[in-house]
């Protein structure tokens, strides 16, 4: 099989060959990088997804898998069913030997002395590390525009932004630079670039995922997720990385392994499938709320159950985190001062340590972070506290209640993921509060710590993705595993083909191999 | 900088009520730190002892250590606090660089104990009952070295961290204003961080070294006039290191605060910093209410829960607190309460448990320990325990007296010599032959020679003063270099001169 072929397959797919032995995992691994030697580029041109490679030791560790496979016995027995096929990291999770910036100047050479939890979990696993994706800087954003490192690209029309923050991870997945990518996702980082990059991506459960060695933007919401181009590969990924880690206090006892096997069970007859009022038409641009009716059809057809549901606190959701998330942002972010990790500036002539912490701070971070800082504290402070923050805290307790009241009656929500198609680049650069609007229905999940994906809903405006968004209660991953996939399989059999094989050629790089 | 105008402490008193309140940090002696697995030790090579989460790493999160908030449970109870059902972790924030996150992880809305009360018993027995506010759990921050000139932080060129005490575990214990306590609030101060510092130890929660810096006070004071309800303005003396210290500062905060009251000035709220060679205070940063620590619930931990089966449990563990045991101690005794004072506060209640259970009389335990023994101590500058006289020691002194194989004065002697390492006191007097003299023929030479070298005694004697015979009595034990019993003296020195016995 030739790379091209090769780095066309699902991740299962790639796992499948690997142990049918059709092609090594050196070869697979070899695949990847050549194809982001062809596409990726740099700052200035190509798609920019990775803002590290690590070549070596992802090659190294698929020998060493090859090596196994070779030898048999039990330790072959015992490799993980997804050992061999690589998979990028957003840069935000700390990995030891490679850098790790959060796409932020302050960050910039910092060597993390450890590895995140799931970073543990994928070495343990044995699949090659192909690099680090890029991210607006600390994760604040929606298209990727923030990074300190240059923006990335949109696979499907390099003149937009693939979303963010996780537009590089997205990117990389669209581009059929990596299988397999792991995200981040406070109020939609990984949902919204999957939808504009027409790849999926999951927010589990709150606590599904240790958070251990993620750099914090808004610990309460904050959750690491997979990024894939079909479900079942994103269930298999969330599956490897779920589970309890005392690391973490925030994770949860639960049992994942059920995730994967949901999503062979495409029966939809009978399934209750929630449209909320709030989201209904406008907001959503023409073709998308078009599309999305066309999706409510498949569904009927199907066999499910279809009602609208009310959740009358939602619209207040975006507000309220837009409040937690830079109040949580301005204490997360205090622990970057220049003492002792990291860039420092020192002021001319030298200075006091807090004239170094200022000035380290003003030099080493960008506007979105600064912002976020500014409203944070100010949202925080003595005789605000309660109006700002503690509003918000209790709009998060009604809209958590109002979901719970919706699953009553339903078994998942679904919407457009977004109200837009991928913007083109710069188009929200000055304009925040445009920007914040682009997660306005992945928010809630994440206040509510509830489960929910995003897949390929087909496309619209300048034939660009969208996504369709499926959330479900807490825990019930795998409902929403299970719904996604037999959406995706509507889909496909509507299409003809998955709709990842719809996507444009990426155009080749200047100098790149051919 | 000059002088500061103090009245004296009988003037400030006359005038004005002080009211007190403390903030005692203890460091728990737990293996591990309040929020990570990192070594709680004291004394090693700086920045040894952490880990990415004590440094604040990025990605870091913490975990809370089971055994602190164990500690903190006990040491509630022992405070006679109500144990929070339901508490939670806070973030507080400022930025400094002994801080890693440059927020420290506290309790703040609710802490795990709270509304508590503590009896404080003062030198003469008065007994003050001190309220608690609260004891909540936190981590340390580390420790700046300040370097330069002259070791103080206002003309240091650079300063050193070390992160090992980053994340210790502490409890912070906040009274009550303490109000009422008049000319006798210095001594209320002090007494009131012993007994903290004591029941932390008796709970084995804390090595509460003061030195060390694992019990540090500070210090809140204000006045009010005499007749005044409404608190004045109150200083916060930061971090008075010693027992004497405390009772000193609170002394010398009233005495500068009367004087600037008398002047009809106000007195500004204010952190203050102890001075231990001019036993002064100096202002520090001027505190105001403005003080903004941007408190919110810390996100990365869940709430501490504590149910009913395990408060039961660590109140089951609860040793006897200092106090119940020194009342119980003291009835079955039946000591006065001044020798009872000075036992406690020669710390010597233990030693004198332990004589009394190895079977010596509580009256004879507390006669050598805080007779002879305490003497022998007090001019080698030790404790009593540190002499190398044990209980068992006691008691068999004490046997060798009531046999009267020794007299007191010998006795004394023997425990000098069981102190300069020469054995038991058995083995002493075996050694040096120090057993009295009671044969008779030993002592009748040393009689008639007492008797033939004083006739005017004699004659006093027989001319009916029988007290005068306690003349003749010194040369004789004199003459047997005092190993005579004096009690058979008196009684052959009676037969010889014809007296009625």
């Amino acid at each position: 099989m030739s790379p091209a072929e090769m780095i066309r397959l699902t991740a299962l797919e790639m796992a499948e060959h690997l142990r049918a032995g059709t092609f090594t995992s050196v070869e697979l691994t070899r695949a990847h990088f050549e194809r982001i030697n062809q596409v990726d580029g740099t700052a200035d041109e190509g798609v920019h997804a990775f803002l590290h490679l690590n070549q070596d030791e992802a090659l190294a560790v698929a020998a060493e898998v090859d090596a196994i496979r070779t030898a048999g016995g039990p330790e072959a027995d015992e490799l993980h069913p997804l050992a061999g096929v690589p998979i990028a990291i957003k840069d935000n999770i700390v990995t030891i030997g490679q850098p790790t910036t959060a796409a932020s100047k302050i960050l910039e050479g910092w060597m993390p002395p450890y590895d995140a939890t799931v970073v543990r979990t994928i070495r343990a696993a044995k699949l090659p590390i192909l690099g680090k994706t890029n991210l607006d800087e600390f994760a604040m954003g929606s298209t990727t525009e923030y990074s300190a490192y240059g923006v990335t690209r949109n696979p499907w029309d390099l003149n937009r932004a693939p979303g963010g923050s996780g537009g590089g991870s997205a990117a990389a997945v669209g581009a059929f630079m990596a299988p397999l990518a792991l995200g981040s996702d406070t109020g939609g980082s990984i949902r919204e670039p999957a939808a504009f990059t027409g790849t999926v991506g999951t927010k589990p459960t709150y606590g599904s995922v240790s958070r251990y060695g993620l750099i914090a933007m808004a610990s309460s919401l904050d959750q690491i997720g997979p990024v894939t181009r079909t479900t079942a590969d994103a269930a298999a990924l969330h599956e490897l990385i779920a589970g309890h880690d005392p690391k973490d206090s925030t994770s949860l006892h639960t049992q994942w392994n059920t995730l994967l096997e949901a999503t062979t069970d495409q029966d939809l007859s009978g399934v209750r499938i929630g449209v909320l009022e709030e989201f209904q038409g406008p907001g959503f641009s023409a073709e998308i709320w078009e599309k999305f009716q066309e999706t409510l059809d498949l569904l009927r057809d199907a066999g499910a159950e279809v009602t609208t549901v009310d959740c009358p606190h939602i619209p207040y959701a975006l507000h309220a985190y837009y409040l937690i998330v830079p109040s949580e942002v301005s204490s997360n972010l205090a622990r970057f001062d220049g003492i002792r990790y990291g860039n420092r500036v020192v002021p001319d002539g030298g200075g006091t340590v807090a004239e170094v912490m200022a000035a380290t701070r003003a030099a080493g971070f960008g506007d979105e972070a600064k912002r976020r800082i500014m409203l944070g504290t100010f949202a925080l402070s003595a005789g605000y506290v309660d109006a700002y923050y503690g509003t918000a805290q209790r709009v998060r307790t009604l809209v958590i209640q109002d979901l719970k009241h919706a699953f009553e009656h339903v078994d998942v929500l679904i919407s457009p993921t977004t109200p837009t198609v991928a913007v083109k680049l710069g188009d929200q650069l000055e304009e925040p509060l445009s920007m914040y609007l682009n997660d306005v229905v992945t928010i809630p999940a994440n206040l509510a710590g509830i489960p929910a994906i995003s897949i390929p809903g087909g496309t619209a405006e300048h034939d660009m993705p969208v996504g369709l968004h499926i959330q479900g209660p807490a825990k019930s991953d795998a409902t929403v595993y299970r719904v996604a996939s037999a959406i995706e399989a509507l889909i496909e059999a509507e299409q003809g083909k998955p709709f990842y094989d719809r996507a444009p050629e990426v155009p080749q790089v200047q100098g790149a191999r051919s | 900088m000059t002088a500061t105008t103090t009245l004296t402490f009988a003037d400030a008193v006359a005038h004005f009520e002080p009211v007190l309140g403390f903030e005692i940090h203890v460091e728990l002696n737990t293996a591990t730190k309040m929020f990570s697995q990192a070594p709680n030790a004291f004394g090693d090579e700086p920045n040894t002892n952490v880990t990415e989460v004590d440094l604040g790493m990025p990605g870091v999160l913490p975990v809370v250590n089971r055994t602190a908030v164990e500690s903190a449970i006990k040491l509630g109870l022992a405070l006679n606090c109500t144990i929070a059902p339901r508490s939670e972790f806070a973030r507080k924030h400022y930025f400094y660089p002994d801080l890693p996150k440059n927020f420290q992880t506290s309790q703040y809305e609710q802490a795990i104990a709270h509304d508590g009360w503590v009896d404080v018993e003062l030198d003469d027995g008065t007994v003050f009952r001190v309220e608690i506010e609260r004891a909540h759990l936190e981590e340390d921050a580390g420790k700046l070295t300040h370097m330069g000139e002259s070791g103080r932080i206002h003309s240091a060129s650079y300063a050193l961290v070390d992160y090992n005490r980053a994340g210790v575990p502490l409890i912070e214990v906040v009274s009550k204003p303490i109000s009422g306590a008049g000319d006798r609030a210095p001594e209320l101060a002090k007494v009131y961080v012993q007994t903290i510092r004591e029941i932390v130890r008796a709970l084995g929660i804390s090595d509460a070294r003061m030195e060390r810096g694992n019990l540090r006070c500070d210090a809140n004071v204000s006045l009010m006039p005499k007749d005044a309800t409404q608190f004045g303005t109150r200083t916060e003396t930061k971090n008075v290191n010693s027992l004497r210290a405390i009772g000193y500062a609170v002394d010398y905060e009233i005495r500068r605060q009367a004087a600037v009251l008398s002047a009809g000035d106000p007195v500004v709220q204010q952190t203050r910093h102890w001075q231990e060679d001019t036993r002064t205070t100096t202002p520090g940063r001027t505190k105001s209410d403005a003080d903004d620590y941007r408190y919110f619930p810390e996100p990365d931990l869940v709430p501490i829960e504590v149910d009913q089966a395990w408060l039961d449990r660590l109140a089951a563990q609860l040793p006897e607190l200092p106090v119940e045991r020194r009342r119980r101690l003291k009835t079955e005794w039946g000591l006065s309460d001044a020798v009872f004072r000075d036992m406690v506060n020669a710390d010597a209640l233990d030693v004198v448990e332990q004589t009394i259970t190895a079977g010596a009389s509580p009256g004879a335990a507390s006669k050598w320990w805080m007779g002879e023994i305490a003497r022998l101590a007090h001019a080698a500058d030790v404790a009593v325990t540190e002499l190398g006289i044990t209980p068992h020691h006691v008691v068999e002194l004490e046997t060798l007296t009531t046999a009267g194989t020794i007299n007191d004065r010998l006795a004394r002697q023997v425990l000098g010599h069981v102190a300069d390492g020469e054995g038991s006191p058995a083995e002493v007097v075996e050694a040096r032959s120090l057993a009295v003299v009671s044969d008779d023929a030993a002592l009748t030479a040393a009689i008639d020679t007492a008797i033939a070298s004083n006739p005017d005694v004699v004659a006093k004697v027989q001319a009916g003063k029988t007290q005068a015979i306690g003349a003749l009595i010194g040369p004789v034990m004199q003459a047997t270099g005092g190993k005579a019993d004096a009690g058979r003296v008196r009684q052959l020195l009676a037969e010889k001169l014809g007296l009625q016995a």
